[in-house]
């Protein structure tokens, strides 16, 4: 996966990068499945890898495919970003080990989704039961932005003179689901 | 220093870091469009690798199953990525409208043409 990033950074075929971004994204959806959030999984594959490159394949036809230059001014990014990431790798020495269940994120409310998901909802799924029944109104407000990106879409390229772009509000009322 | 606890942090600030000098190097409009996503992806794994239990399973309820994952992870970065498609998409239609307006999605000769005007 991080080949695959690093890899993104060197190309400069536009139309590559989007299929490797697109590979980024299935590689994520399977780190996902491993990591045991299979739910997660399905919308990264669906949503990540399908719908993103649709869109971006869909801008690439209305602009260009080639990146122009290699970026000139290199060594302060990349001091930047180093630096960054120095001092966040820094930041992670006080972390919870990877897998420790008594890290404090298992330890507040979410024993109590595990245990209260069979009782209160009969839904086996517990991702299904918080996003859908617990937590119904972070979908609405989840809905509410999806609708005011819609709405950007449509007022900024709308009215142009491809009709091509209208498909893409459709497209995202699919993804909310 | 335990080495091996805290990969799953460092692999995830690589990505970071990799989709941030893209947004931050890059001139074209639709590379950093994608930056972001690498960006955003790496805190959806950072997020997802800090519900893993050594052990558990899938949040799915079922007999005979102990541990299970975190499930609530899991449902933030289900919003999480729905929405990042939603901006995703805002964000591509800007440049469609900036190609439209400018001629280029290249940062450095829209700023040229500013500068001109």
């Amino acid at each position: 996966m991080a080949v695959t990033a690093l890899a993104l950074v060197r190309l400069r075929n536009l139309f590559a990068v989007v299929m490797l971004a697109g590979m980024f994204s299935l590689l994520a959806a399977v780190l996902y499945v491993v990591l045991d959030a299979v739910d997660v999984a399905f919308t990264e594959a669906a949503v990540g890898a399908g719908i993103t490159t649709v869109l971006m394949l869909g801008t690439l036809a209305l602009t260009t495919s080639e990146e122009k230059a290699a970026p000139r001014k290199i060594l302060a990014p990349l001091l930047l970003v180093v630096a960054t990431g120095a001092v966040l790798i820094y930041g992670t020495m006080d972390m919870p080990r990877y897998g420790d269940p008594n890290a404090p994120i298992h330890r507040h409310v979410a024993p109590y989704y595990l245990e209260r998901t069979g009782p209160d909802t009969g839904l086996p799924n517990v991702v299904t039961a918080v996003l859908a029944s617990y937590r119904g109104y972070d979908t609405l407000g989840e809905v509410a932005v999806i609708f005011t990106a819609a709405v950007g879409v449509l007022i900024l390229i709308g009215r142009s003179r491809r009709p091509r772009k209208k498909r893409q509000p459709a497209d995202k009322k699919k993804a909310a689901q | 220093m335990e080495f091996p606890g805290l990969y799953n942090y460092w692999i995830t600030i690589v990505l970071m870091m990799v989709g941030f000098y893209i947004v931050i190097a890059h001139d074209n409009l639709i590379k950093k469009v994608v930056g972001l996503n690498i960006f955003q992806v790496s805190v959806f794994v950072f997020y997802i690798s800090m519900a893993k239990v050594r052990g558990g399973t899938a949040p799915i309820l079922d007999a005979g199953i102990e541990i299970y994952s975190n499930p609530l992870p899991h449902v933030l970065i289900l919003t999480a990525i729905v929405v990042g498609v939603a901006t995703t998409a805002l964000a591509l239609a800007l440049v469609v409208r900036i190609r439209n307006a400018y001629g280029t999605i290249e940062d450095d000769e829209i700023e040229g043409q500013e500068d001109d005007a």
